[in-house]
């Protein structure tokens, strides 16, 4: 697929390489400051989860098309340990590291659609996507 | 049996030094070409070839002085590694099929001469790497060095006020230097406030801002407070939509706006001296 690239995450400063992927695919499709700014910041959320809780994982952008819209999509997917309870990880100020607890459900607002697939034991899969409007 | 190999390359140097460079530029794909410029492709080939052959004329002891020093002359001709290693492969080759047609190998001494080869060019390859990986290694932990020197500086600006300018991406290490240094400095000139400046902070995501809140509450426990500037209007969204809460900040959009805000604070004011022009 030509339209997919992918950061391997492994340490903390593959979250930078995953961002500029990711700001660079959105710049390429047109997308404004603001709307890099949001899709960044979620790619840098998203990639930080998989660095602090799973170890190691990957991050792919991909533009995708769907009629006359053109959108980018962030799949990032580990094999870490999962999550247990998807709709409390979904509440704002719920962490488990100590953090603010605002990482998965500010990715949910930053992005247009939001798709987590998650169960103990098997790893994470989180999908979210942006349409260039 | 060395000798066998040396006495062939001695009669036939120039042929292997011109299949080898003719060899090497059909080989090597598009990005090692556009690396190395023609130019100097002649130029160092000539001299990596020399210094192949030099390394096996040498008495054993001298031949592991001679690695090292081959390895550093490698590196210095400034080659991609993947090209350096096909290049000591293409070598060789060149080498085998060359003697194997001339029936210097045959089947009797055959595995001699596979041996005397790998006696030759294991050291050799493991050395170039070796070095390569060493050079890298300095340059990142310098860099490093070089990053961490530049990474969280506290600037007092008038009595009681001191700016912290942050630049480029925040990482744990670079927090935990933040908070240090904050505290520290904010002891050190009796600051009453201090301004954090993200101006130049590409993303702001809920761990940099997680980061940053708990060094303003630790600023506010050494009695002092915290003001946080340079927040771009994305990055303003971006904070919003997260559902971060910056309630207890005092946040200005430009460093101007907030040492303004701080002159304030400590019941100061710049004032145009009257009469001047």
């Amino acid at each position: 697929m030509g339209n997919q690239s992918c950061v391997k995450i492994l340490n903390e400063w593959d979250i930078v390489a995953a961002r500029q992927l990711g700001r660079n695919v959105a710049k390429e499709l047109g997308f404004g400051t603001v709307d890099q700014a949001r899709i960044t910041t979620a790619i840098s959320e998203l990639a930080r989860n998989i660095y602090l809780y799973a170890g190691q994982g990957q991050i792919c952008i991909e533009k995708i098309y769907d009629g006359g819209k053109a959108g980018l999509k962030i799949i990032a997917a580990d094999n870490g340990p999962g999550i247990n309870d998807i709709r409390q990880v979904m509440e704002d100020g719920f962490s488990t590291s100590g953090g603010l607890g605002a990482g998965l459900p500010g990715v949910k607002r930053l992005m247009d659609e939001f798709d987590i697939d998650s169960s103990p034991g098997s790893g994470t899969d989180i999908i979210a996507t942006k349409w260039l409007r | 049996m060395e000798n066998l190999i040396l006495e062939y390359i001695g009669t036939k140097k120039n042929e292997i030094t011109s299949e080898w460079m003719e060899k090497m530029r059909s080989r090597t794909d598009e990005r090692a070409l556009r690396l190395v410029s023609d130019d100097m492709f002649e130029r160092t080939s000539g001299e990596f070839v020399e210094l192949m052959i030099s390394n096996l004329k040498e008495s054993k002891e001298e031949f592991n002085n001679r690695l090292t020093d081959f390895a550093e002359k490698v590196v210095r001709l400034g080659w991609p590694l993947h090209f350096v290693i096909e290049g000591l492969q293409t070598f060789s080759k060149i080498l085998w099929e060359g003697m194997l047609r001339q029936g210097e190998v045959h089947e009797g001494n055959q595995m001699d001469v596979i041996y005397a080869f790998d006696r030759w060019l294991s050291p050799l390859q493991n050395e170039v790497v070796d070095n390569y990986s060493r050079t890298w290694e300095r340059t990142v932990s310098l860099q490093k060095i070089a990053l961490q020197e530049l990474s969280a500086p506290l600037i007092p600006v008038f009595d009681g006020i001191t700016v912290m300018p942050l630049v480029g991406t925040i990482d744990t290490e670079r927090a935990k230097q933040i908070m240090e240094n904050l505290l520290t400095g904010v002891v050190k000139h009796r600051s009453e406030v201090v301004l954090i400046d993200i101006t130049g902070v590409p993303v702001v995501d809920t761990m940099v801002a997680h980061h940053i809140i708990q060094a303003a509450e630790a600023v506010r426990l050494v009695g002092a407070k915290c003001m946080l500037c340079g927040i771009r209007p994305e990055i303003a969204q971006t904070i919003v939509n997260l559902g971060i809460n910056l309630n207890q900040f005092t946040t200005q959009n430009t460093l101007k706006k907030g040492i303004e805000t701080a002159l304030e604070m400590t019941n100061c004011k710049i004032v145009k001296v009257e009469g001047a022009n």
